[in-house]
Protein backbone atom coordinates (compact mmCIF):
# COMPACT_ATOMS: atom_id res chain seq x y z
CA UNK A 1 0.00 0.00 0.00
CA UNK A 2 2.60 2.53 1.09
CA UNK A 3 4.70 1.51 -1.88
CA UNK A 4 1.78 2.06 -4.22
CA UNK A 5 1.40 5.60 -2.87
CA UNK A 6 5.07 6.32 -3.30
CA UNK A 7 5.01 5.27 -6.94
CA UNK A 8 1.96 7.41 -7.60
CA UNK A 9 3.59 10.37 -5.85
CA UNK A 10 6.69 10.04 -8.04
CA UNK A 11 4.52 9.77 -11.13
CA UNK A 12 2.80 13.06 -10.17
CA UNK A 13 6.08 14.86 -9.64
CA UNK A 14 7.52 13.66 -12.95
CA UNK A 15 4.45 14.66 -14.98
CA UNK A 16 4.24 18.06 -13.26
CA UNK A 17 7.92 18.59 -13.94
CA UNK A 18 7.37 17.92 -17.65
CA UNK A 19 4.39 20.29 -17.73
CA UNK A 20 6.46 22.95 -15.98
CA UNK A 21 9.14 22.60 -18.65
CA UNK A 22 6.48 23.08 -21.33
CA UNK A 23 5.23 26.19 -19.51
CA UNK A 24 8.63 27.78 -19.01
CA UNK A 25 10.84 26.69 -21.92
CA UNK A 26 9.19 29.01 -24.48
CA UNK A 27 10.19 31.92 -22.24
CA UNK A 28 13.73 30.56 -22.01
CA UNK A 29 13.84 30.35 -25.81
CA UNK A 30 13.16 34.05 -26.34
CA UNK A 31 15.58 34.97 -23.57
CA UNK A 32 18.33 32.90 -25.19
CA UNK A 33 17.48 34.31 -28.63
CA UNK A 34 17.90 37.82 -27.29
CA UNK A 35 21.51 37.07 -26.33
CA UNK A 36 22.37 35.18 -29.52
CA UNK A 37 24.64 36.59 -32.18
CA UNK A 38 22.53 37.80 -35.11
CA UNK A 39 24.36 35.81 -37.82
CA UNK A 40 24.15 32.64 -35.74
CA UNK A 41 20.45 33.29 -35.24
CA UNK A 42 19.86 33.61 -38.96
CA UNK A 43 21.94 30.55 -39.84
CA UNK A 44 20.86 28.14 -37.10
CA UNK A 45 17.53 29.56 -36.11
CA UNK A 46 16.36 30.14 -32.54
CA UNK A 47 18.04 27.73 -30.17
CA UNK A 48 18.07 27.03 -26.45
CA UNK A 49 21.85 26.88 -26.39
CA UNK A 50 23.20 29.36 -28.92
CA UNK A 51 26.44 28.56 -30.74
CA UNK A 52 27.57 32.13 -30.29
CA UNK A 53 26.46 34.62 -27.65
CA UNK A 54 26.21 38.34 -28.21
CA UNK A 55 24.98 41.31 -26.26
CA UNK A 56 24.56 43.36 -29.44
CA UNK A 57 20.77 43.38 -29.19
CA UNK A 58 20.77 44.88 -25.69
CA UNK A 59 23.52 47.34 -26.58
CA UNK A 60 21.37 48.41 -29.50
CA UNK A 61 18.36 48.87 -27.21
CA UNK A 62 20.47 50.97 -24.85
CA UNK A 63 21.56 53.12 -27.78
CA UNK A 64 17.92 53.60 -28.79
CA UNK A 65 16.85 54.12 -25.19
CA UNK A 66 14.75 57.23 -25.75
CA UNK A 67 11.94 55.40 -27.59
CA UNK A 68 12.02 52.50 -25.14
CA UNK A 69 12.19 54.57 -21.97
CA UNK A 70 9.34 56.66 -23.23
CA UNK A 71 7.17 53.57 -23.84
CA UNK A 72 8.16 52.23 -20.42
CA UNK A 73 7.18 55.55 -18.87
CA UNK A 74 3.79 55.48 -20.58
CA UNK A 75 3.16 51.89 -19.46
CA UNK A 76 4.14 52.66 -15.86
CA UNK A 77 2.06 55.84 -15.77
CA UNK A 78 -1.00 54.11 -17.23
CA UNK A 79 -0.62 51.15 -14.87
CA UNK A 80 -0.13 53.39 -11.83
CA UNK A 81 -2.90 55.91 -12.51
CA UNK A 82 -5.29 53.26 -13.84
CA UNK A 83 -4.85 50.94 -10.88
CA UNK A 84 -5.13 53.75 -8.32
CA UNK A 85 -8.35 55.15 -9.77
CA UNK A 86 -9.77 51.70 -10.37
CA UNK A 87 -9.25 50.59 -6.78
CA UNK A 88 -10.59 53.87 -5.38
CA UNK A 89 -13.76 53.97 -7.50
CA UNK A 90 -14.38 50.24 -7.10
CA UNK A 91 -14.25 50.30 -3.30
CA UNK A 92 -16.26 53.53 -3.20
CA UNK A 93 -19.17 52.08 -5.16
CA UNK A 94 -18.93 48.70 -3.38
CA UNK A 95 -19.52 50.17 0.09
CA UNK A 96 -23.04 51.55 -0.57
CA UNK A 97 -23.92 48.24 -2.25
CA UNK A 98 -23.05 46.43 0.98
CA UNK A 99 -24.60 48.98 3.36
CA UNK A 100 -27.87 47.61 4.75
CA UNK A 101 -29.20 51.07 5.54
CA UNK A 102 -28.80 52.47 2.04
CA UNK A 103 -32.26 52.74 0.52
CA UNK A 104 -31.23 52.18 -3.11
CA UNK A 105 -28.71 49.42 -2.59
CA UNK A 106 -30.61 46.79 -4.58
CA UNK A 107 -31.11 49.18 -7.43
CA UNK A 108 -27.42 50.07 -7.42
CA UNK A 109 -26.41 46.40 -7.29
CA UNK A 110 -28.58 45.62 -10.30
CA UNK A 111 -27.18 48.64 -12.13
CA UNK A 112 -23.65 47.32 -11.67
CA UNK A 113 -24.53 43.69 -12.22
CA UNK A 114 -26.41 44.19 -15.48
CA UNK A 115 -23.20 45.29 -17.20
CA UNK A 116 -21.98 41.69 -16.83
CA UNK A 117 -24.92 40.35 -18.78
CA UNK A 118 -25.21 42.69 -21.72
CA UNK A 119 -22.93 45.04 -23.55
CA UNK A 120 -23.38 47.31 -26.51
CA UNK A 121 -20.38 45.93 -28.33
CA UNK A 122 -17.20 47.47 -29.62
CA UNK A 123 -18.63 49.75 -32.32
CA UNK A 124 -20.83 52.07 -30.24
CA UNK A 125 -18.22 52.36 -27.50
CA UNK A 126 -15.46 53.08 -30.01
CA UNK A 127 -17.52 55.87 -31.58
CA UNK A 128 -18.43 57.28 -28.16
CA UNK A 129 -14.86 57.41 -26.86
CA UNK A 130 -13.32 58.59 -30.10
CA UNK A 131 -15.78 60.94 -31.80
CA UNK A 132 -17.86 62.21 -28.88
CA UNK A 133 -15.37 62.26 -26.00
CA UNK A 134 -12.26 62.79 -28.17
CA UNK A 135 -9.85 60.74 -26.12
CA UNK A 136 -7.82 59.53 -29.10
CA UNK A 137 -4.08 60.07 -28.71
CA UNK A 138 -4.20 61.06 -25.05
CA UNK A 139 -3.05 59.18 -21.97
CA UNK A 140 -6.72 58.83 -20.97
CA UNK A 141 -7.34 56.61 -24.01
CA UNK A 142 -5.14 54.01 -22.37
CA UNK A 143 -6.77 54.35 -18.94
CA UNK A 144 -10.49 54.97 -19.31
CA UNK A 145 -12.04 52.53 -21.81
CA UNK A 146 -13.01 49.06 -20.60
CA UNK A 147 -11.05 48.44 -17.42
CA UNK A 148 -11.51 51.20 -14.85
CA UNK A 149 -14.56 49.93 -12.96
CA UNK A 150 -15.69 46.39 -13.73
CA UNK A 151 -18.73 44.68 -12.26
CA UNK A 152 -16.59 41.65 -11.46
CA UNK A 153 -14.25 43.62 -9.15
CA UNK A 154 -17.06 45.65 -7.59
CA UNK A 155 -18.97 42.50 -6.65
CA UNK A 156 -15.80 40.94 -5.25
CA UNK A 157 -15.29 43.91 -2.91
CA UNK A 158 -18.98 44.14 -2.06
CA UNK A 159 -19.03 40.47 -1.00
CA UNK A 160 -15.89 41.04 1.02
CA UNK A 161 -17.54 43.93 2.86
CA UNK A 162 -20.76 42.00 3.44
CA UNK A 163 -19.02 39.02 5.00
CA UNK A 164 -16.08 40.60 6.82
CA UNK A 165 -17.26 43.88 8.31
CA UNK A 166 -19.51 43.58 11.37
CA UNK A 167 -22.50 45.95 11.38
CA UNK A 168 -21.80 46.82 15.02
CA UNK A 169 -18.55 48.50 14.01
CA UNK A 170 -20.33 50.81 11.58
CA UNK A 171 -23.18 51.47 14.00
CA UNK A 172 -20.82 52.60 16.73
CA UNK A 173 -19.02 54.91 14.30
CA UNK A 174 -22.38 56.41 13.32
CA UNK A 175 -23.32 56.92 16.95
CA UNK A 176 -20.03 58.77 17.37
CA UNK A 177 -21.26 61.10 14.68
CA UNK A 178 -19.24 59.95 11.68
CA UNK A 179 -20.92 60.37 8.33
CA UNK A 180 -20.75 57.69 5.61
CA UNK A 181 -17.99 59.40 3.70
CA UNK A 182 -15.78 59.53 6.77
CA UNK A 183 -16.71 55.93 7.59
CA UNK A 184 -15.65 54.86 4.13
CA UNK A 185 -12.24 56.51 4.23
CA UNK A 186 -11.49 55.85 7.90
CA UNK A 187 -12.94 52.35 8.31
CA UNK A 188 -14.03 50.64 5.12
CA UNK A 189 -11.02 51.46 2.94
CA UNK A 190 -8.42 50.33 5.51
CA UNK A 191 -10.42 47.17 6.22
CA UNK A 192 -10.48 46.31 2.54
CA UNK A 193 -6.69 45.99 2.25
CA UNK A 194 -6.65 42.22 1.55
CA UNK A 195 -9.22 42.41 -1.22
CA UNK A 196 -7.75 45.66 -2.53
CA UNK A 197 -4.38 43.92 -2.82
CA UNK A 198 -6.01 41.23 -4.93
CA UNK A 199 -7.99 43.41 -7.32
CA UNK A 200 -5.16 45.95 -7.44
CA UNK A 201 -2.67 43.30 -8.49
CA UNK A 202 -4.89 41.94 -11.24
CA UNK A 203 -5.90 45.40 -12.44
CA UNK A 204 -2.26 46.44 -12.62
CA UNK A 205 -1.55 43.36 -14.70
CA UNK A 206 -4.46 44.17 -17.02
CA UNK A 207 -3.15 47.71 -17.59
CA UNK A 208 0.45 46.61 -18.06
CA UNK A 209 -0.55 43.93 -20.58
CA UNK A 210 -3.19 45.93 -22.41
CA UNK A 211 -2.63 46.68 -26.08
CA UNK A 212 -6.24 46.78 -27.26
CA UNK A 213 -6.96 50.34 -26.13
CA UNK A 214 -3.73 51.37 -27.83
CA UNK A 215 -4.76 49.57 -31.00
CA UNK A 216 -8.10 51.39 -31.15
CA UNK A 217 -7.28 54.80 -29.80
CA UNK A 218 -3.58 55.56 -30.29
CA UNK A 219 -2.05 56.52 -33.62
CA UNK A 220 0.59 58.94 -32.31
CA UNK A 221 3.72 56.86 -31.48
CA UNK A 222 4.48 59.24 -28.59
CA UNK A 223 1.69 57.52 -26.67
CA UNK A 224 2.79 53.96 -27.32
CA UNK A 225 3.16 51.90 -24.18
CA UNK A 226 5.47 48.91 -24.17
CA UNK A 227 2.87 46.53 -25.68
CA UNK A 228 1.99 48.77 -28.58
CA UNK A 229 5.66 49.45 -29.22
CA UNK A 230 6.13 45.67 -29.44
CA UNK A 231 3.30 45.40 -31.97
CA UNK A 232 4.88 48.14 -34.03
CA UNK A 233 8.33 46.53 -33.88
CA UNK A 234 6.98 43.25 -35.17
CA UNK A 235 5.92 45.03 -38.37
CA UNK A 236 8.89 47.31 -38.61
CA UNK A 237 12.08 46.94 -36.66
CA UNK A 238 13.41 50.21 -38.08
CA UNK A 239 10.77 51.96 -36.02
CA UNK A 240 13.15 52.11 -33.07
CA UNK A 241 15.32 54.41 -35.15
CA UNK A 242 12.85 56.24 -37.33
CA UNK A 243 10.22 56.47 -34.62
CA UNK A 244 9.23 59.31 -32.39
CA UNK A 245 12.61 60.29 -31.11
CA UNK A 246 15.24 58.83 -33.41
CA UNK A 247 16.82 60.48 -36.42
CA UNK A 248 15.82 58.65 -39.56
CA UNK A 249 18.89 59.46 -41.61
CA UNK A 250 21.65 56.87 -41.60
CA UNK A 251 19.40 54.24 -40.06
CA UNK A 252 19.99 51.88 -42.95
CA UNK A 253 23.75 52.20 -43.02
CA UNK A 254 24.14 50.45 -39.67
CA UNK A 255 23.53 46.73 -39.74
CA UNK A 256 20.58 46.05 -37.53
CA UNK A 257 20.46 42.87 -35.39
CA UNK A 258 16.72 42.78 -36.13
CA UNK A 259 15.77 39.31 -34.98
CA UNK A 260 17.64 39.40 -31.71
CA UNK A 261 16.49 42.98 -31.03
CA UNK A 262 12.86 41.92 -31.36
CA UNK A 263 13.34 39.20 -28.80
CA UNK A 264 15.30 41.51 -26.53
CA UNK A 265 12.37 43.94 -26.65
CA UNK A 266 9.93 41.17 -25.76
CA UNK A 267 12.15 40.25 -22.80
CA UNK A 268 12.25 43.91 -21.79
CA UNK A 269 8.44 43.96 -21.91
CA UNK A 270 8.01 41.04 -19.51
CA UNK A 271 10.87 42.06 -17.23
CA UNK A 272 8.74 43.83 -14.59
CA UNK A 273 6.47 40.78 -14.36
CA UNK A 274 9.32 38.27 -14.16
CA UNK A 275 11.16 40.33 -11.53
CA UNK A 276 8.19 40.88 -9.22
CA UNK A 277 6.59 37.47 -9.74
CA UNK A 278 8.57 35.53 -7.10
CA UNK A 279 7.38 38.02 -4.46
CA UNK A 280 3.81 38.29 -5.71
CA UNK A 281 3.02 34.74 -6.81
CA UNK A 282 1.20 33.79 -3.63
CA UNK A 283 -1.12 36.79 -3.97
CA UNK A 284 -1.78 35.90 -7.58
CA UNK A 285 -2.67 32.33 -6.65
CA UNK A 286 -4.89 33.52 -3.78
CA UNK A 287 -6.54 35.98 -6.16
CA UNK A 288 -7.37 33.28 -8.70
CA UNK A 289 -9.13 31.27 -5.98
CA UNK A 290 -11.07 34.26 -4.60
CA UNK A 291 -12.13 35.32 -8.09
CA UNK A 292 -13.36 31.88 -9.04
CA UNK A 293 -15.25 31.15 -5.84
CA UNK A 294 -17.52 34.13 -6.16
CA UNK A 295 -17.27 36.31 -9.20
CA UNK B 1 -31.95 49.03 11.64
CA UNK B 2 -33.88 51.50 13.79
CA UNK B 3 -31.98 54.50 12.51
CA UNK B 4 -32.50 53.62 8.85
CA UNK B 5 -34.19 56.93 8.07
CA UNK B 6 -31.47 58.99 9.75
CA UNK B 7 -28.84 58.23 7.17
CA UNK B 8 -29.19 60.46 4.19
CA UNK B 9 -28.81 58.60 0.91
CA UNK B 10 -26.78 61.43 -0.58
CA UNK B 11 -23.68 60.38 1.33
CA UNK B 12 -23.87 56.91 -0.19
CA UNK B 13 -24.70 58.32 -3.59
CA UNK B 14 -21.72 60.64 -3.34
CA UNK B 15 -19.44 57.65 -2.77
CA UNK B 16 -21.00 55.67 -5.61
CA UNK B 17 -21.00 58.62 -8.01
CA UNK B 18 -17.65 58.10 -9.82
CA UNK B 19 -18.47 54.45 -10.39
CA UNK B 20 -22.00 55.23 -11.58
CA UNK B 21 -20.81 57.90 -14.00
CA UNK B 22 -18.13 55.58 -15.34
CA UNK B 23 -20.52 52.67 -15.92
CA UNK B 24 -23.00 54.99 -17.64
CA UNK B 25 -20.32 56.20 -20.04
CA UNK B 26 -18.43 52.96 -20.53
CA UNK B 27 -21.34 50.51 -20.51
CA UNK B 28 -24.84 52.01 -20.66
CA UNK B 29 -24.47 54.65 -23.38
CA UNK B 30 -22.89 52.07 -25.75
CA UNK B 31 -25.90 49.82 -25.04
CA UNK B 32 -28.11 52.59 -26.38
CA UNK B 33 -25.77 52.81 -29.35
CA UNK B 34 -26.91 49.46 -30.66
CA UNK B 35 -29.19 51.36 -33.03
CA UNK B 36 -26.06 51.92 -35.15
CA UNK B 37 -26.57 48.39 -36.46
CA UNK B 38 -29.71 49.65 -38.17
CA UNK B 39 -28.03 52.63 -39.83
CA UNK B 40 -26.12 53.07 -43.05
CA UNK B 41 -23.29 54.72 -41.17
CA UNK B 42 -21.26 57.38 -42.87
CA UNK B 43 -18.43 59.14 -41.03
CA UNK B 44 -19.11 62.49 -42.71
CA UNK B 45 -22.78 62.44 -41.71
CA UNK B 46 -22.11 61.28 -38.16
CA UNK B 47 -24.05 59.07 -35.80
CA UNK B 48 -27.35 60.90 -36.01
CA UNK B 49 -27.05 62.18 -39.58
CA UNK B 50 -26.62 58.78 -41.17
CA UNK B 51 -29.69 57.27 -42.80
CA UNK B 52 -31.67 54.38 -41.31
CA UNK B 53 -31.50 51.17 -43.29
CA UNK B 54 -33.60 48.74 -41.29
CA UNK B 55 -32.19 45.23 -41.28
CA UNK B 56 -30.04 45.76 -44.38
CA UNK B 57 -26.76 45.38 -42.48
CA UNK B 58 -27.91 42.05 -41.09
CA UNK B 59 -29.16 40.90 -44.49
CA UNK B 60 -25.79 41.67 -46.07
CA UNK B 61 -23.91 40.12 -43.19
CA UNK B 62 -25.76 36.83 -43.29
CA UNK B 63 -25.73 36.66 -47.09
CA UNK B 64 -21.94 36.41 -47.05
CA UNK B 65 -20.12 33.32 -45.93
CA UNK B 66 -18.35 35.50 -43.31
CA UNK B 67 -21.18 35.29 -40.80
CA UNK B 68 -21.37 31.51 -40.78
CA UNK B 69 -17.60 31.17 -40.80
CA UNK B 70 -16.91 33.47 -37.86
CA UNK B 71 -19.80 32.09 -35.81
CA UNK B 72 -18.69 28.53 -36.51
CA UNK B 73 -15.08 29.32 -35.58
CA UNK B 74 -16.08 31.13 -32.39
CA UNK B 75 -18.30 28.31 -31.17
CA UNK B 76 -16.08 25.39 -32.20
CA UNK B 77 -12.93 26.88 -30.66
CA UNK B 78 -14.80 27.63 -27.45
CA UNK B 79 -16.12 24.07 -27.30
CA UNK B 80 -12.61 22.70 -27.78
CA UNK B 81 -11.29 25.06 -25.09
CA UNK B 82 -14.03 24.05 -22.66
CA UNK B 83 -13.62 20.30 -23.14
CA UNK B 84 -9.82 20.07 -23.39
CA UNK B 85 -9.23 22.90 -20.93
CA UNK B 86 -11.37 21.25 -18.27
CA UNK B 87 -9.78 17.83 -18.73
CA UNK B 88 -6.23 19.19 -18.60
CA UNK B 89 -6.95 21.46 -15.61
CA UNK B 90 -8.52 18.65 -13.59
CA UNK B 91 -5.63 16.34 -14.50
CA UNK B 92 -3.09 18.92 -13.31
CA UNK B 93 -5.12 19.69 -10.17
CA UNK B 94 -5.24 16.00 -9.22
CA UNK B 95 -1.48 15.67 -9.70
CA UNK B 96 -0.95 18.76 -7.56
CA UNK B 97 -3.29 17.60 -4.82
CA UNK B 98 -0.95 14.64 -4.27
CA UNK B 99 1.87 16.96 -3.28
CA UNK B 100 0.10 18.40 -0.25
CA UNK B 101 1.02 21.89 0.94
CA UNK B 102 4.70 21.74 0.07
CA UNK B 103 7.38 23.85 -1.50
CA UNK B 104 7.15 21.62 -4.58
CA UNK B 105 3.49 22.48 -4.99
CA UNK B 106 4.24 26.20 -4.80
CA UNK B 107 6.96 25.86 -7.42
CA UNK B 108 4.79 23.92 -9.88
CA UNK B 109 1.78 26.13 -9.29
CA UNK B 110 3.57 29.40 -9.85
CA UNK B 111 5.46 28.06 -12.87
CA UNK B 112 2.27 26.88 -14.54
CA UNK B 113 0.51 30.18 -13.76
CA UNK B 114 3.26 32.33 -15.27
CA UNK B 115 2.13 32.05 -18.94
CA UNK B 116 -1.24 33.41 -17.81
CA UNK B 117 0.38 36.68 -16.79
CA UNK B 118 1.87 37.44 -20.21
CA UNK B 119 0.17 39.67 -22.74
CA UNK B 120 -0.98 38.27 -26.09
CA UNK B 121 1.57 40.51 -27.75
CA UNK B 122 4.44 38.83 -25.93
CA UNK B 123 2.89 35.42 -26.57
CA UNK B 124 2.72 36.28 -30.27
CA UNK B 125 6.46 36.99 -30.12
CA UNK B 126 7.08 33.64 -28.44
CA UNK B 127 5.01 31.85 -31.09
CA UNK B 128 6.96 33.72 -33.76
CA UNK B 129 10.20 32.37 -32.30
CA UNK B 130 8.84 28.86 -32.81
CA UNK B 131 6.89 29.23 -36.05
CA UNK B 132 8.73 31.79 -38.16
CA UNK B 133 9.60 30.03 -41.43
CA UNK B 134 13.21 31.20 -41.89
CA UNK B 135 14.65 30.87 -38.40
CA UNK B 136 11.87 29.46 -36.19
CA UNK B 137 12.72 26.75 -33.69
CA UNK B 138 10.33 24.24 -35.25
CA UNK B 139 11.60 24.54 -38.82
CA UNK B 140 15.27 24.97 -37.97
CA UNK B 141 15.61 22.48 -35.15
CA UNK B 142 12.73 20.06 -34.77
CA UNK B 143 11.98 19.58 -38.47
CA UNK B 144 15.69 19.28 -39.20
CA UNK B 145 16.03 16.49 -36.65
CA UNK B 146 13.00 14.72 -38.01
CA UNK B 147 14.22 15.46 -41.54
CA UNK B 148 10.91 17.07 -42.49
CA UNK B 149 10.68 19.93 -44.98
CA UNK B 150 10.28 23.43 -43.57
CA UNK B 151 6.71 24.60 -43.28
CA UNK B 152 5.52 28.13 -43.87
CA UNK B 153 3.41 28.14 -40.70
CA UNK B 154 1.77 31.53 -41.08
CA UNK B 155 0.10 30.45 -44.34
CA UNK B 156 -0.56 26.82 -43.40
CA UNK B 157 -4.26 26.74 -42.58
CA UNK B 158 -4.58 23.13 -41.42
CA UNK B 159 -2.09 23.63 -38.62
CA UNK B 160 -3.85 26.52 -36.91
CA UNK B 161 -6.75 24.92 -35.08
CA UNK B 162 -4.14 22.78 -33.33
CA UNK B 163 -1.77 25.69 -32.72
CA UNK B 164 -4.49 27.94 -31.30
CA UNK B 165 -5.82 25.23 -29.02
CA UNK B 166 -2.30 24.47 -27.79
CA UNK B 167 -1.53 28.14 -27.13
CA UNK B 168 -4.82 28.56 -25.29
CA UNK B 169 -4.11 25.57 -23.07
CA UNK B 170 -0.53 26.72 -22.50
CA UNK B 171 -1.75 30.09 -21.28
CA UNK B 172 -4.79 29.00 -19.27
CA UNK B 173 -4.31 25.49 -17.87
CA UNK B 174 -2.34 26.72 -14.84
CA UNK B 175 -5.01 29.26 -13.96
CA UNK B 176 -7.94 26.86 -14.18
CA UNK B 177 -6.10 24.09 -12.35
CA UNK B 178 -5.73 26.40 -9.32
CA UNK B 179 -9.51 26.69 -9.18
CA UNK B 180 -9.96 22.91 -9.32
CA UNK B 181 -7.20 22.34 -6.78
CA UNK B 182 -9.02 24.65 -4.35
CA UNK B 183 -12.09 22.52 -4.85
CA UNK B 184 -10.17 19.25 -4.30
CA UNK B 185 -8.61 20.67 -1.11
CA UNK B 186 -12.13 21.17 0.20
CA UNK B 187 -12.84 17.43 0.09
CA UNK B 188 -12.90 15.79 3.53
CA UNK B 189 -9.59 13.90 4.03
CA UNK B 190 -11.23 11.16 6.08
CA UNK B 191 -13.01 9.90 2.95
CA UNK B 192 -9.62 9.07 1.42
CA UNK B 193 -8.38 7.53 4.68
CA UNK B 194 -11.40 5.25 4.77
CA UNK B 195 -10.76 4.27 1.14
CA UNK B 196 -7.14 3.49 2.01
CA UNK B 197 -8.22 1.18 4.80
CA UNK B 198 -10.57 -0.56 2.39
CA UNK B 199 -7.59 -1.10 0.10
CA UNK B 200 -8.74 1.14 -2.76
CA UNK B 201 -5.92 2.01 -5.17
CA UNK B 202 -5.01 5.63 -5.93
CA UNK B 203 -6.57 5.41 -9.37
CA UNK B 204 -9.70 3.92 -7.88
CA UNK B 205 -9.89 6.78 -5.34
CA UNK B 206 -9.59 9.38 -8.11
CA UNK B 207 -12.42 7.87 -10.14
CA UNK B 208 -14.69 7.02 -7.21
CA UNK B 209 -14.08 9.96 -4.87
CA UNK B 210 -12.30 12.96 -6.40
CA UNK B 211 -14.04 13.15 -9.77
CA UNK B 212 -17.60 12.64 -8.48
CA UNK B 213 -17.03 15.27 -5.78
CA UNK B 214 -15.62 17.70 -8.35
CA UNK B 215 -18.76 17.45 -10.46
CA UNK B 216 -20.50 20.57 -9.06
CA UNK B 217 -17.40 22.72 -9.72
CA UNK B 218 -17.07 21.30 -13.24
CA UNK B 219 -20.72 22.04 -13.97
CA UNK B 220 -20.48 25.63 -12.72
CA UNK B 221 -17.21 26.37 -14.51
CA UNK B 222 -18.51 24.84 -17.73
CA UNK B 223 -21.79 26.71 -17.67
CA UNK B 224 -19.96 29.98 -17.03
CA UNK B 225 -17.78 29.25 -20.05
CA UNK B 226 -20.78 28.24 -22.15
CA UNK B 227 -22.34 31.59 -21.27
CA UNK B 228 -19.42 33.23 -23.12
CA UNK B 229 -19.47 30.89 -26.08
CA UNK B 230 -20.15 33.69 -28.58
CA UNK B 231 -17.19 35.71 -27.32
CA UNK B 232 -13.59 34.98 -28.15
CA UNK B 233 -10.26 36.15 -26.86
CA UNK B 234 -9.36 38.84 -29.40
CA UNK B 235 -5.62 38.60 -28.68
CA UNK B 236 -5.44 34.86 -29.29
CA UNK B 237 -7.11 35.10 -32.68
CA UNK B 238 -5.62 38.41 -33.82
CA UNK B 239 -2.07 38.63 -32.38
CA UNK B 240 -0.97 35.00 -32.35
CA UNK B 241 -1.69 34.38 -36.08
CA UNK B 242 -0.03 37.78 -36.81
CA UNK B 243 -3.17 38.97 -38.60
CA UNK B 244 -2.22 36.68 -41.50
CA UNK B 245 -4.81 36.94 -44.27
CA UNK B 246 -4.15 33.41 -45.52
CA UNK B 247 -5.41 32.08 -42.18
CA UNK B 248 -8.67 34.02 -41.87
CA UNK B 249 -10.86 31.02 -42.64
CA UNK B 250 -9.61 29.27 -39.48
CA UNK B 251 -8.79 32.30 -37.29
CA UNK B 252 -11.69 34.69 -37.94
CA UNK B 253 -14.01 34.96 -34.94
CA UNK B 254 -16.81 37.43 -34.28
CA UNK B 255 -14.44 39.66 -32.31
CA UNK B 256 -11.76 39.82 -35.01
CA UNK B 257 -14.43 40.42 -37.65
CA UNK B 258 -15.85 43.37 -35.70
CA UNK B 259 -12.36 44.84 -35.27
CA UNK B 260 -11.41 44.44 -38.93
CA UNK B 261 -14.75 45.80 -40.12
CA UNK B 262 -14.50 48.85 -37.90
CA UNK B 263 -10.81 49.74 -38.02
CA UNK B 264 -9.52 48.31 -41.31
CA UNK B 265 -12.50 48.38 -43.68
CA UNK B 266 -14.41 51.28 -42.13
CA UNK B 267 -17.59 49.30 -42.54
CA UNK B 268 -19.25 50.54 -39.38
CA UNK B 269 -22.74 49.25 -40.18
CA UNK B 270 -21.71 45.63 -40.78
CA UNK B 271 -19.38 45.70 -37.83
CA UNK B 272 -22.13 47.03 -35.57
CA UNK B 273 -24.52 44.39 -36.88
CA UNK B 274 -22.04 41.60 -36.08
CA UNK B 275 -21.44 43.13 -32.64
CA UNK B 276 -25.16 43.37 -31.90
CA UNK B 277 -25.69 39.80 -33.07
CA UNK B 278 -22.96 38.74 -30.63
CA UNK B 279 -24.37 40.78 -27.73
CA UNK B 280 -27.95 39.60 -28.15
CA UNK B 281 -27.19 35.93 -28.70
CA UNK B 282 -24.59 36.13 -25.93
CA UNK B 283 -27.19 37.61 -23.57
CA UNK B 284 -29.67 34.84 -24.34
CA UNK B 285 -27.01 32.16 -23.76
CA UNK B 286 -25.91 33.72 -20.44
CA UNK B 287 -29.51 33.79 -19.23
CA UNK B 288 -30.05 30.17 -20.26
CA UNK B 289 -26.78 29.02 -18.66
CA UNK B 290 -27.60 30.85 -15.45
CA UNK B 291 -31.10 29.40 -15.44
CA UNK B 292 -29.60 25.92 -15.58
CA UNK B 293 -27.09 26.68 -12.80
CA UNK B 294 -29.87 28.04 -10.61
CA UNK B 295 -31.87 24.84 -11.09
CA UNK B 296 -28.93 22.55 -10.23
CA UNK B 297 -27.22 24.59 -7.54
CA UNK B 298 -28.70 27.95 -6.67
CA UNK B 299 -25.73 28.99 -4.47
CA UNK B 300 -23.49 29.14 -7.47
CA UNK B 301 -25.88 30.92 -9.83
CA UNK B 302 -24.78 34.39 -10.89
CA UNK B 303 -28.18 35.73 -9.87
Amino acid sequence: MANNHKIFYRFCVVILFILTLIALLPLVLIMMASITDEDTLLANGYAFIPAKFSTAAYLYLIKQHSTILRAYGISFAVTGIGTFLSVLFTTMIAYPMSAKNFKYRNMLTFFVFFTMLFNGGVVPSYLLWSSTLHIKDTLWALILPNYLVTAFNVILVKNYYSTNVPDALLESARIDGANEIVIFFKIMLPLAVPVVATIGLFTALVYWNDWINGLYYISNPNYYGIQNLLIRLMDNIQFLKSGAAGSSLGALSVKLPGTAVRMAMAVTGILPIVITYPFLQKYFIRGVVIGAVKG
Amino acid sequence: MGNKKNIPSWQFLFLALPGIVYLIVNNYIPMLGIFLAFKDFNFSKGIFGSAWCGFDNFKFLFKTSDAILMTRNTILYNLAFIVLGTILAIFVAILMSELGASLKLKFFQSSLLLPNLLSWVVIAYICFAFLNSESGFINKTINRWLQIESVSWYTEKQAWPGILIFVFLWKNAGYTSIVYLASISGIDKSVYEAADIDGASKLRQIFSITLPLLKPTVIIMTLMAVGRIFFSDFGLFYQVPMDSGALYSVTQTIDTYVYRGLMKLNDVGMSAAAGLFQSVVGFVVVMLANGIVRKTDSDNALF
